[in-house]
């Protein structure tokens, strides 16, 4: 037996082992440094819970403090670094190795870990790349996640921020790993089962409730005039244009002017049912006013949003919520449903280059992906058929069989701030690649899956291009007064306006005189406020009031 | 802090009874821009401090689309910037002369 089960053997041996520090599942909190030093092991693959918002920082915190003459060389697996623990882990030689996806807060920091040989990256991936790989060649060996309540048994209530959970569990847990988890609250019954029990091996109460990042809300007080003329072109250019109706936004005041602008312009040019009804996103305070005037059908979440609790309780035709009320999110999931159920994404990004290649990296800074390469890219195994994809496809033209295009828009000012041009020759991604010897420079969303650019000069259509030269006149030709801009061919850049590759705003009908703050259906968080009925409650930052 | 200054020949007179025009404001990563009827002889002249050094060049090219666009003349625009963006120089500019002017270009 043991030949074919030295997993399940090895599993029964680190449970023994930490029997004296657990009663039952339940572990106090003073012993969780006794618990993570019996159960793991010298070399161990190890999956910390870190999301984009929810994180079990008092699990990172223990493990960054172990001895690191009994626990060393660990192999950390992980979709967020978010907190300075989360690198902690490697500058005190706890751990060696790196598999992540996303690093934003930390992404100096890491750079700079990496240069000193303290840590090795595996590879930068995708959210679902790297839960991929949980069930191939990256499975933990042990994990440690949070939760919001526990019960004794180990059933696991995680609130609406259930994100990564379901995945790092069922990967660890059905490879006779070790599931460790902190939980906000230990009660006598769960308000509902997200993991079942038997999954769970420990539960500590954490001395303070898991930290959550409110990573998606905008301020409108913070949108421009700019932002509010891209999105009347967003809506009027592209959305109204190819009728889309299930879509991704990224994150970002680009995207907030969008959803703000919704209830305002939209319903000006009678598109209210016609386009962005079926969302993966999540819930964004922005959205509120569109959900309120009936723009929206339904919305799935790859996490929550701090404050968006109640108003997504009180919504359940729109969001998808469990038989107790609140939000069940899952990232996973959403990232397929954006890839494959979505029919458009569209965000901003830091530098694009001639051949449309988008990138948030910078020199320095070691960011990776998250989820925009999964939302932005065409799903080249999606079969079934929408009008916005066929017409996509049919734009595109390849020959041969016919077949459609998932959009994937790029919005960005030519200029960001302190005058640095969002369009480059070459992108910083090259030089970064280099200094930290990555095997491929880090591109957010390759040129040849982006469909359409959008500045405030205009929308390039690089579907209709025909030929790498008119691709990068059409890029030069929404580039504004950046060096990459100023050296268009003006006769070439004319003779695409003239096919409809690029739309300035008078060609699609968009006054930019009315490009207003005037147009956003919400222009503080007090609006929002107002909006929700009082049932959104914004995070104290984000209150002047 | 840096002054530019532009002149452009060869406009469309504006008729003096034209009432000056004040808009944007002096925000960072914004700005003032102020029109006014001046006998210039026909041409368009265009007044910048700014807080930014070293765009002149951006400058003149923003400049110089925003005039074959509107080829006004005896006009004199003063601007007062602190740090905006060529998007924002060309969408205040535009609502500043169409508000002038009582028309678009």
């Amino acid at each position: 037996m043991s030949r074919w089960n030295k997993l399940g053997v090895n599993r029964a041996a680190r449970i023994e082992r930490a029997s004296h520090v657990a009663k039952g599942k339940i572990v106090d909190a003073t012993r969780i440094g006794d618990l993570l030093e019996q159960v793991i092991e010298p070399g161990d693959r190890v999956c910390i819970e870190g999301n984009n918002q929810k994180q079990a920082d008092f699990l990172a915190d223990a493990l960054a403090h172990l001895d690191p003459a009994k626990v060393h060389d660990l192999h950390i697996v992980q979709s967020v670094l978010a907190l300075p623990e989360h690198l902690d882990v490697f500058e005190r030689g706890v751990a060696s190795r790196l598999d992540f996806s996303f690093s934003g807060p930390q992404a100096a920091r890491l750079a700079r870990l990496l240069s000193s040989g303290k840590l090795k990256i595996g590879a930068i991936h995708t959210y679902l790349e790297l839960f991929g790989r949980y069930f191939t060649d990256l499975t933990p060996r042990v994990s440690l996640v949070c939760a919001q309540a526990a019960d004794r048994e180990g059933n696991l209530y995680t609130g609406g921020n259930t994100e990564d959970t379901p995945v790092i569990v069922e990967a660890t847990a059905f490879r006779r790993g070790v599931v460790i988890v902190q939980a906000n609250e230990i009660v006598d019954r769960v308000p509902r089962v997200d993991i079942p029990g038997d999954w769970v091996d420990f539960v500590v109460r954490s001395p303070r409730p898991h930290y959550i990042e409110p990573l998606f809300t905008r301020d409108p007080a913070q949108i421009s005039e700019v932002q509010v003329l891209m999105a009347m072109m967003a809506i009027k250019g592209i959305y109204a244009e190819y009728g889309v109706r299930r879509l991704n936004h990224g994150i970002g005041f680009d995207t907030a002017a969008i959803e703000l602008l919704l209830p305002t312009y939209g319903e000006s040019l009678g598109l209210r049912g016609k386009i962005a009804t079926h969302w993966a996103l999540n819930p964004h305070p922005a959205l509120i006013p569109a959900i309120e005037a009936g723009f929206v059908e339904s919305v799935h979440s790859f996490g929550s949003e701090l404050g968006m609790e109640n108003y997504v309780r009180a919504r359940p035709d729109v969001f998808f919520t469990g038989p107790d009320g609140s939000l069940r999110s899952n990232r996973a999931l959403s990232q397929t449903a954006g890839l494959y159920g979505c029919d458009m994404f569209i965000g901003s990004t830091l530098q694009i280059d001639l051949a449309g290649n988008s990138s948030t990296a910078t020199l320095g800074r070691i960011a990776g992906f998250g989820g925009a390469p999964n939302m932005g890219s065409d799903a080249r195994g999606r079969r079934h058929a929408t009008e916005p994809w066929l017409r996509a496809g049919r734009e595109a033209d390849a020959g041969g069989i016919p077949r459609g295009r998932k959009l994937v828009v790029q919005m960005v000012e030519t200029f960001r701030e302190h005058m640095e041009p969002a369009f480059v020759e070459r992108l910083d991604a090259w030089e970064l690649a280099e200094s930290a010897g990555l095997e491929l420079p880090p591109v957010m969303i390759y040129g040849d899956d982006v469909t359409h650019i959008l500045t405030e000069e205009g929308i390039a259509n690089l579907l209709l291009c025909r030929n790498d030269e008119e691709r990068e006149q059409a890029i030069r030709g929404v580039a504004g007064y950046t060096p990459v801009g100023l050296a268009r061919d003006k006769r070439m850049v004319g003779n695409l306006r003239d096919r409809g590759v690029i739309r300035r705003p008078e060609d699609i009908g968009v006054d930019p005189a009315i490009a207003t703050r005037d147009l956003l259906a919400a222009r503080s968080m007090k609006d929002l406020v107002r909006a929700s009925g009082g049932l959104y409650d914004p995070p104290t930052r984000f209150r002047s009031w | 802090m840096e002054r530019l200054s532009y002149e452009f020949p060869g406009g469309n007179p504006i008729p003096t009874a034209n009432s000056a025009v004040l808009i944007g404001v002096l925000g960072s990563g914004n700005l003032e821009v102020l029109v006014e009827s001046a006998s210039l002889g026909g041409a368009c002249r265009i007044e910048i401090e700014t807080a930014a050094f070293g765009f002149g060049r951006i400058w003149e090219a923003v400049l110089t689309d925003i005039f074959d666009q509107w080829r006004v003349g005896d006009v004199r625009i003063s601007i007062n910037d602190a740090g905006a963006t060529p998007a924002v120089v060309s969408l205040r500019l535009n609502q500043a002369l169409q508000a002038f002017a009582g028309k678009k270009p």
